[in-house]
């Protein structure tokens, strides 16, 4: 399998504070790779290293193949790695098609036929097209922030906690619509809280304690394994 | 111990997300309780609803046997209820002794005509205030940057700042949302000690917000789990590490089956 994205002993954080140490983590083509770890264990820190919102010290990022590490976001996108940040993720005021025409800023083609590849994926968002995206539900709106990364089709998307904030029934949702649009051939890594449920969509996990890695394996064995219990309750004193 | 505060069927929602859905529980007096949970769980909303800063849809806040629902911040805070932030909220211009002065509440020299009618009355209780404040910066151990603009201060003593204005309006519930965030492994320790001595020689009790496990483990007995919304379990800390629905929890996977 070729790595479409490859973080290695990546170091690094926000002024002073070294956030991230040595953290090394691959995704390979088709995957769906997913990060999860107890709160403050640098996992959105981990994908903003990728997008370049991130101070580096140490390390080297590659997307296929090529060395993107330090590369500012504007130029990361050009490379083909789309972000859809946690919350800020669409322009409220701007209608869903709107909002996607300008995920495809960059595009230098005719962007329409992908529009209609984006509402074939997102039937409920074709609907909506002539409705201020800010007026849809939090799982729609969710689907605007995805549907606005994929415009311009990329190597890889990476999600910031997708299902933040969302009801049971549209995290299910989410979780399908990820499923669905890794099955149209993007790479997805995504940082989740909702760890069991995004597992059980992922082909691989990676845990991140105190900015490190500390175990990576299947969902499955992930989820088996006792050492997850202490890395997110702490050990029996 | 008796209950200080007590929540009863507490429910909050913003839209259409239920953040708090009907929890219940006690902070008994002379206790260190701990509230924990997986992220969304409703631990700071609850905060907000308690000290005042946001008003629950429906269900109790009794505090001292009297039900403070629906009250406004600065009530909360006249009857003893003082939280602190995440992030320190404190006044970056003003020294860090004057941070601590300005706390407590109904000093005479506020009003405009207490200087010119009342002038020894001012000047005695601003010594008071102020005798207060030095003691407070001793025991935190940041005497030596009384009159340093608190702006300057590091992020880890910001936090000792805040604890030190909660101590100013002599509380008798203090709320503490992540007091170890952010803040490093040796400060951490301090600032453990610090809430331990508070609540053990002066009777403070804490309620406290805090995903640094092992800082809940060594302060907290209870320790409350709060998953969507509602408490599903409570315990020590190794209690209710045992509890296989609180990992179930952290993991977001209760629902997804």
């Amino acid at each position: 399998m070729t790595k479409v994205l490859e973080l290695e002993s990546v170091s690094g954080g926000y002024g002073e504070t070294e956030i991230l140490h040595d953290v090394s983590l691959q995704v390979g083509d088709g995957e769906v790779v997913v990060i999860i770890g107890p709160n403050g264990a640098g996992k959105s820190t981990a994908m903003k290293a990728v997008f370049g919102l991130l101070r580096l010290s140490h390390g080297t990022i590659r997307l296929k193949g090529a060395e993107i590490t330090r590369m500012p976001p504007q130029e990361v996108v050009r490379h083909g790695v789309c972000y859809v940040p946690q919350t800020a993720n669409i322009f409220p005021n701007l209608t869903v098609e709107e909002n996607l025409e300008m995920g495809a800023y960059v595009r230098e083609d005719d962007f329409r036929p992908r529009l209609a590849e984006i509402y074939a994926m997102f039937p409920p968002l074709r609907e909506r097209r002539a409705s201020a995206a800010g007026t849809l539900s939090g799982g729609q709106r969710q689907m605007v922030a995805m549907g606005k990364a994929l415009m311009l089709d990329p190597t890889i998307l990476l999600l910031d906690e997708p299902t933040a904030g969302l009801s049971p029934k549209f995290r299910g949702e989410i979780f399908d619509t990820i499923r669905h649009i890794n099955g149209a051939g993007t790479p997805i890594l995504m940082v989740e809280q909702n760890a069991k449920q995004a597992l059980a969509i992922a082909d691989r996990g990676y845990i991140l304690v105190d900015g490190q890695n500390r175990l990576d394996d299947t969902g499955p064995a992930l989820l088996a394994n006792p050492e997850v219990a202490e890395m997110f309750l702490g050990g029996a004193s | 111990m008796a209950a200080l505060l007590r929540v009863e069927n507490l429910v909050k929602t913003f839209g259409g997300l239920v953040a708090v859905d009907g929890a219940s529980f006690e902070v008994a007096a002379g206790s260190i309780t701990g509230l924990i949970g997986p992220n969304g769980a409703g631990k700071s909303t609850l905060f907000d609803m308690i000290a005042g800063a946001t008003h629950p849809d429906s269900g109790r806040i009794v505090f001292d046997g009297e039900d403070v629902a629906g009250l406004k911040t600065h009530e909360m805070f006249h009857r003893g209820i003082v939280r602190t932030f995440q992030i320190p909220h404190e006044f970056g211009r003003l020294t860090v002794l004057e941070n601590l002065m300005v706390v407590p509440a109904g000093q005479p020299g506020e009003t405009l005509t207490g200087p010119f009618l009342a002038p020894a009355a001012v000047a005695a209780r601003e010594i008071e205030v102020r005798d207060r404040a030095l003691s407070v910066l001793d025991f935190l151990s940041l005497g030596h940057i009384a009159d340093e603009l608190a702006q300057t201060l590091s992020g880890g003593q910001k936090k000792l700042l805040e604890l030190g204005r909660t101590m100013m309006a002599e509380p008798r519930l203090v709320l503490l949302d992540e007091p170890g965030a952010g803040v490093n492994p040796t400060l951490l320790g301090k600032l453990a000690d610090m809430i331990r001595r508070l609540n053990r020689e002066q009777g403070y009790t804490f309620c406290i917000i805090e995903h640094d496990m092992a800082l809940i483990a060594s302060l907290c007995d209870p320790v409350i789990v709060l998953a969507e919304g509602q408490v599903l379990t409570q315990g020590t800390m190794d209690e209710v590490r045992a509890d296989a629905r609180v990992l179930d929890a952290y993991l977001g996977g209760a629902e997804a089956a």
